[in-house]
């Protein structure tokens, strides 16, 4: 017997839906689930509370000293505190430091129109490599002073987050440029240039940064004439921006290699040339593409600045480092490189943030 | 689809292959072309899978060079400096089987690129030449969308918009509507179609026989790297010479 049945939509079954729902399908779907969920419960059990215990219960914020630690059994951020100016400044002049604030403060207004959302990607670009060109000279002229009545401040006594962010920004801006070229240069049709930049990358890439930097300080003043003595951070510049550029160069190349013949074609067939038809079709595709290899690039860059403590340069993480082998402070190193961890995971992951907002804002509708 | 009128064809030569060679490493790909096209005369080349016929009109702009012989396209021989190819390319369009639109610029930066950068208009002037060509292949609404957001035909038009935004001489279509729906195929020959209205230097590789019969003043077919034969089209179609012809006609009417 046939029987009409009015259509209706019934509500889906109450094991599927809500936190139950929810807990069912991602934390225990199958007995294998069930017991990673399980052992992973532990382990957090065993390592969270005692954390958080050290890190804000039983810890120490307030006093002056050492003694001020004494009465609590978990961390002393007193330690941290008291050394908070020179982990940002290193052992630039108390007097001067206004400088380096004034620059900060330089950067993020210069900075701030990038990230409104109001503003055009078109002229965020152009505002952006503006900034690029302009805010390097600034800023080093407020460091290093000599001009408009400024004292000068020597690059050795450069240091703490300051140095780091110097070292990681020109790196940065330093190796994308010329990590683009030695890509495009590596993709050359002339083999002279492809040789030359193919052997610049297989040499730097197949280096330790550590060495890089050593030859830098040691071997190279040994082979400079005696009286030419140029500045150790300078030197140390150039070793990471050459040693970094040989990566960016690889990210970049990846994204090239994706690019379909078609576009370099059709440039061609409107009567591009090679640097219109790279500058206007093929690079602004290929880098959309890399951007997470280039952030990746930059994020190892940003934190293998540390290795400048080998010589002698006092970033963010040696001059950590130092304040924990102070005498008067000694016993406190766990605290000093949770807080340099902090502060490196903090830059990363903003990077890492912001790259992922540029992706989505540069997204175009297609797929290949 | 209206006939063109039939203006009488000028004298002054737009494109002429002389004995064109070309290898692939020891692939001869093309063997002895040789063709000449007028200002205003519509040429369609047609042929089996792998005969040449892209690799040909490839040579005209040099997005493929030729070991032999010697092509001059508009007065100008082509050569190996690329300023003088990059001259020559600003004179003859091309339209790509699968668009090769810029994926990352708007429909309208897609028409103006070339002529601000390479014709160095004004943006605004350039602009205005854009808007006009996106209406006249019927598009004008999507100026502002990005190529990943338009169908296939439409596409295609843009292609075909930003070739024209340069102002060429000659224009030149490789299987323009091979890569398109059916009902998309009609739009694109139909903008051809008011092109050679306008009397542009045509030559198109196309199996769409209906425009050719309508539009060409000579078909060309090609097998092998080579020539078969050429012929008005009414001639080619009804009665082709060679037995190659022959087949290769009987293989695309029956589909
Ligand atoms: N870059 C290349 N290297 C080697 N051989 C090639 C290359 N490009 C094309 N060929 C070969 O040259 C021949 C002609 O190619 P072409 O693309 O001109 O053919 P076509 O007539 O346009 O074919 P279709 O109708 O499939 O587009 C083919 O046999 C092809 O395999
Ligand atoms: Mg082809």
């Amino acid at each position: 017997m046939a029987e009409t049945r009015i259509p209706r939509s019934d509500p889906p079954p109450a094991s599927t839906i809500g936190v139950f729902g929810w807990l069912r399908r991602n934390l225990f779907s199958s007995p294998f689930n069930i017991a990673l969920t399980l052992l992973a419960s532990y382990l957090l059990y065993l390592a969270v509370p005692p954390l958080l215990r050290w890190a804000l219960l039983d810890a120490t914020w307030s006093g002056d000293s050492r003694e001020a630690c004494q009465a609590n059994s978990g961390a002393c951020w007193v330690f941290i505190r008291v050394h908070f100016e020179q982990f940002m400044y290193g052992f630039y002049p108390e007097t001067q430091r206004w400088r380096v604030n004034t620059a900060l403060l330089l950067l993020i207004l210069g900075a701030a129109p990038l990230f409104a959302h109001a503003v055009p990607n078109k002229l965020k670009a152009r505002w952006g490599l503006g900034l690029l060109v302009v805010y390097p000279l600034v800023a080093f002229v407020l460091f290093k002073g000599g001009l408009f009545g400024l004292p000068v401040v020597d690059t050795s006594r450069w240091g703490g987050l300051l140095l780091t962010l110097v070292i990681a920004g020109v790196g940065m801006t330093a190796a994308l440029p010329l990590g683009i070229l030695l890509a495009l240069g590596r993709r050359s049709q002339m083999p002279a240039i492809r040789t030359l930049c193919t052997t610049f990358i297989e040499l730097w890439r197949g280096v330790p940064l550590i060495t890089v930097l050593f030859m830098s300080s040691v071997m190279l003043p040994l082979f400079l004439p005696a009286g030419v003595n140029f500045d150790k951070l300078l030197r140390a510049l150039i070793g990471i921006t050459l040693f970094q550029s040989a990566y960016m160069a690889e990210v970049v190349r990846g994204g090239l290699q994706a690019i379909p013949k078609g576009q370099f074609e059709a440039a061609a067939a409107l009567g591009l040339g090679y640097w219109k038809t790279m500058a206007l079709i093929v690079l602004p595709q290929a880098l959309k593409l890399v951007i997470p290899g280039i952030v990746n690039t930059f994020i190892a860059l940003f934190k293998d600045t540390s290795l400048v403590l080998i010589i002698g340069l006092f970033d963010l993480m040696n001059i950590v480092h130092n304040a924990t082998t102070n005498p008067a402070w000694l016993g406190f190193s766990t605290e000093g490189y949770a807080f340099a961890a902090a502060v490196y995971w903090l830059f990363c992951f903003s990077m890492s943030r912001y790259s992922q907002n540029l992706e989505k804002r540069l997204y175009t509708g297609h797929k290949r | 689809m209206n006939e063109p009128s039939p203006a009488p064809l000028s004298e002054q030569e737009m494109i002429r292959m002389e004995k064109v060679h070309k290898w692939y490493g020891t692939f001869h790909v093309l063997k002895d072309i040789n063709l000449t096209v007028r200002k205003g005369e519509r040429i369609v080349v047609c042929g089996p899978s792998g005969s040449g016929k892209s690799t040909a009109i490839r040579c005209i702009n040099r997005l493929e060079e030729f070991q032999r012989g010697r092509i001059v396209v508009d007065g100008q021989e082509l050569s190996n400096d690329v300023k003088q190819i990059e001259q020559i390319r600003r004179e003859v369009g091309m339209v790509f089987q699968h668009f090769n639109l810029f994926p990352h610029l708007t429909v309208l930066e897609n028409c103006t690129l070339a002529p601000i950068w390479v014709r160095k208009l004004p943006r605004r002037q350039a602009e205005d030449i854009a808007m006009r060509y996106l209406e006249r292949v019927k598009i004008p609404e999507q100026a502002g969308k990005y190529p990943g957001q338009l169908s296939g035909g439409q596409q295609q038009r843009v292609a075909i918009a930003r070739s024209l935004c340069m102002n060429p001489k000659i224009m030149l279509f490789d299987e323009p509507t091979s890569a398109l729906d059916p009902e998309m195929i009609k739009e694109v020959l139909e903008t051809m179609v008011t092109l050679a209205e306008d009397g542009m230097t045509m030559i198109c590789v196309t199996h769409e026989m209906g425009f050719a019969k309508t539009v060409a003043h000579r078909v060309i077919f090609m097998d092998g790297g080579e020539i078969i034969e050429e012929n008005e089209p009414e001639e080619f179609f009804t009665h082709p010479q060679s037995d190659r012809t022959k087949l290769f006609l009987s293989q695309i009417l029956h589909n």
